[in-house]
């Protein structure tokens, strides 16, 4: 095993500085280096103020996302010589409120995605006494999302409309809507129907494309839409369902 | 000058579990954490919530502690366990072998266990090795390691615990023999402050070691990683352990979207520079696919290390005859007063190990309140967001 050196050009801002900047280190790569771990060996060898979030190590935490050569990721799961680029850069995500260097505020996105109250396990995959609908097993497992912030970084609206729901929140409302556990899919429904819920999504789809868990989003917004409008459809005929 | 009852070093699910504990019975408490809260081991478990199966042979003391611990946390926070339970998974004569001792072991330790035939396991988990010979089904359950203990933090914020992340310790304040409190960075502004408590708190896992050294006390801790492998798919919906004692690659945890191998355990000096052997990497490949041929065709996800914050005597070299349960040390026998520190144990023992500090933490300060986080339901861990 090879150490290789690679450049890393890392967005530093600390609270009260006048502008961010971009600061270089020089860290020693090997095949199973990842972004996370050369950011740790920077904190650990160059630099102890480097601020960064980061707790599970292998993508189910959802707290290491940032913007990786300008693409959405987790670091923890991205090698740094398979990115094939002899400087990385990396910045905090886009579309959340920074708080310094590496790091943004997720106040914000929780207050919007726990909304819609999605369980994010499911508690049993064999309780004789639940009574799943027809088909769960085609589902989509929304339920995986991590709340890692990557959609909403990547979404080309919410960073016209603050007000936008957002991906993450939809996918989670989607959920709820496709197996209401308390009746509780109208009530979100109704709060995803309006200008800043899922008619606002420009179908960039740019939110699957960078979902690390495969939640797509996307999809969970189009079925809102299809929902919502069977629903109009259905009320001009005189048929509430 | 900030002046807390009670200053907590260490923002893992100890010291959350504690700033929770601390705040129920009305004390005023801060935490300090250098990076974010769980950004040290405990995030990066594999998620099993013990039943103690698995120390109900060697360490009995461990194994009570984890079956009392897991029926409490299932009370306390609904909605975080995936209640699947495990299976102890027999695929060798030795193994059957062991299965006597493990069932004696567990009823002595009050873990409930269900002996099933070949036939019934694979009914269960079809992905089990063709090799089985029988399996005992134990209240295990899986965990998502960092939401677990959100819901700790989340609760003690609600309570009035000032959590503080990317604030570092530079050092602990001491006039005389007693420690008064401590100067610390916030890594956000740069800006350094001294914060002021009672009674400090090291509850800094695999770091406690040189938090200790700032006030110069011992403590007689090993860091002792172990390396962990993720999968991605559920390979399995209980959490398979194999029957043997203690080893490397002896189980297979089902988390949310992905199955977690692991693990290994060995002896590092610096827990900020754990590596990764490409070795023990593969041993849990050969290892875990011994259980589940599966696992070595499954899409690769990560490999990582995490440290576990183990009592022991330096000298100790691979972490495997270390005890996993906890300690709590009250530096008053070194002639130091006000600091206290908390350590060994895992995630589901943090509110043991909390309760039981927390009562060192009251008798020292004269304070008489009673521990609640055995009844009292946590928030959910968007709270600490949210709330």
């Amino acid at each position: 095993m090879t150490d290789e050196e690679i450049t890393f050009k890392v967005f530093r801002y600390k609270q009260g500085d006048p502008a961010p900047h971009y600061d270089r280190f020089s860290v020693p790569c090997d095949e199973n280096t990842t972004v996370l771990i050369a950011l740790q060996g920077i904190r650990r060898d160059h630099d102890p103020t480097l601020m960064l979030r980061h707790s599970c190590h292998h993508a189910s935490c959802g707290t290491c996302g940032m913007r990786i050569n300008g693409k959405e990721e987790l670091s923890c799961v991205v090698k740094v010589l398979d990115l094939g680029t002899p400087t990385v850069t990396v910045e905090p995500l886009e579309n959340l409120p920074l708080v310094a260097d590496l790091v943004v505020d997720m106040d914000g996105f929780y207050q919007r995605y726990t909304a819609a109250r999605m369980p994010y396990i499911r508690q049993s995959e064999f309780n004789p006494g639940a009574q799943p609908p027809e088909g769960i097993d085609r589902y989509t497992r929304y339920e995986n999302c991590i709340e890692c912030g990557l959609c909403l970084s990547a979404c080309p609206v919410v960073g016209s409309d603050a007000e936008y729901l957002g991906p993450a929140a939809m996918a989670a409302a989607w959920r709820v809507v496709e197996e209401p556990h308390d009746g509780s899919g109208q009530r979100v429904l109704e709060w995803v129907d309006t200008e800043h819920g899922c008619w606002r999504c420009h179908i960039a789809f740019e939110c699957s494309e960078v979902c690390p868990s495969n939640v797509d989003p996307a999809a969970g917004i189009m079925n809102l839409r299809r929902k919502l409008w069977l629903s109009s459809l259905l009320r001009l005929f005189g048929i509430n369902r | 000058m900030e002046s807390y009852h009670a200053l907590i070093i260490g923002g893992g699910g100890t010291g959350g579990a504690l700033a929770h504990d601390l705040a129920l019975r009305d004390l005023k408490v801060t935490l300090v954490e250098r990076g974010e809260v769980t950004s040290g081991t405990t995030g990066r478990h594999h998620g099993l919530l013990h039943s103690g199966g698995r120390y109900a042979v060697k360490d009995k003391e461990s194994a009570v502690e984890c079956i009392e611990e897991n029926l409490i946390l299932r009370k306390i926070m609904p909605g975080t366990f995936e209640e699947n339970d495990g299976l102890f998974v027999a695929i060798t004569e030795a193994d059957v072998e062991y299965s006597r001792l493990f069932i004696e072991g567990c009823t002595d330790c009050g873990i409930p266990t269900h002996q099933l035939t070949r036939d019934q396991a694979l009914a269960l988990e079809p992905n089990l090795s063709p090799n089985l010979i029988l399996a005992v089904q134990v209240p295990d359950a899986t965990m998502d390691a960092m939401r677990m203990a959100l819901r700790f933090f989340a609760t003690a914020k609600h309570n009035g615990a000032a959590i503080r992340a990317y604030t570092e310790v530079l050092d602990v304040e001491k006039t005389g023999g007693t420690v008064t409190g401590v100067r610390v960075v916030d890594h956000r502004s740069g800006e350094e402050s001294i914060i002021n408590a009672d009674i400090v708190v090291n509850a800094a896992g695999p770091w406690s070691g040189r938090i200790a050294d700032m006030v110069g006390v011992e403590v007689p801790i090993r860091p002792s990683p172990g390396v962990m492998l993720a999968l991605e798919g559920r390979l399995c919906n209980m959490v398979i352990n194999r029957m043997t004692p203690s080893g490397d690659g002896d189980i297979v945890v089902p988390q949310r979207g992905l199955s977690v191998v692991g693990t290994s355990s060995w002896v590092v000096d610096d827990p900020d520079n754990l590596g990764l052997p490409p070795d023990h990497i593969e041993k849990m490949y050969a290892e875990g696919e011994k259980m589940i041929p599966a696992v070595r065709k499954a899409p690769f996800r990560a490999a990582w290390s995490a440290a576990r914050p183990l009592i022991g005597p330096r000298g100790a070299d691979t972490g495997r005859e270390l005890s996993r349960t906890f300690k709590c040390f009250d530096h008053v026998d070194e002639g130091v007063e006000g600091f206290v520190t908390i350590t060994g144990g895992k995630a589901t023992t943090a509110r043991g190990m909390a309760e039981a500090t927390a009562n060192v933490v009251c008798q020292k300060l004269g304070v008489d309140a009673p521990c609640r986080t055995r009844d009292v339901v946590t928030l959910p861990h968007t709270a600490y967001f949210t709330g």
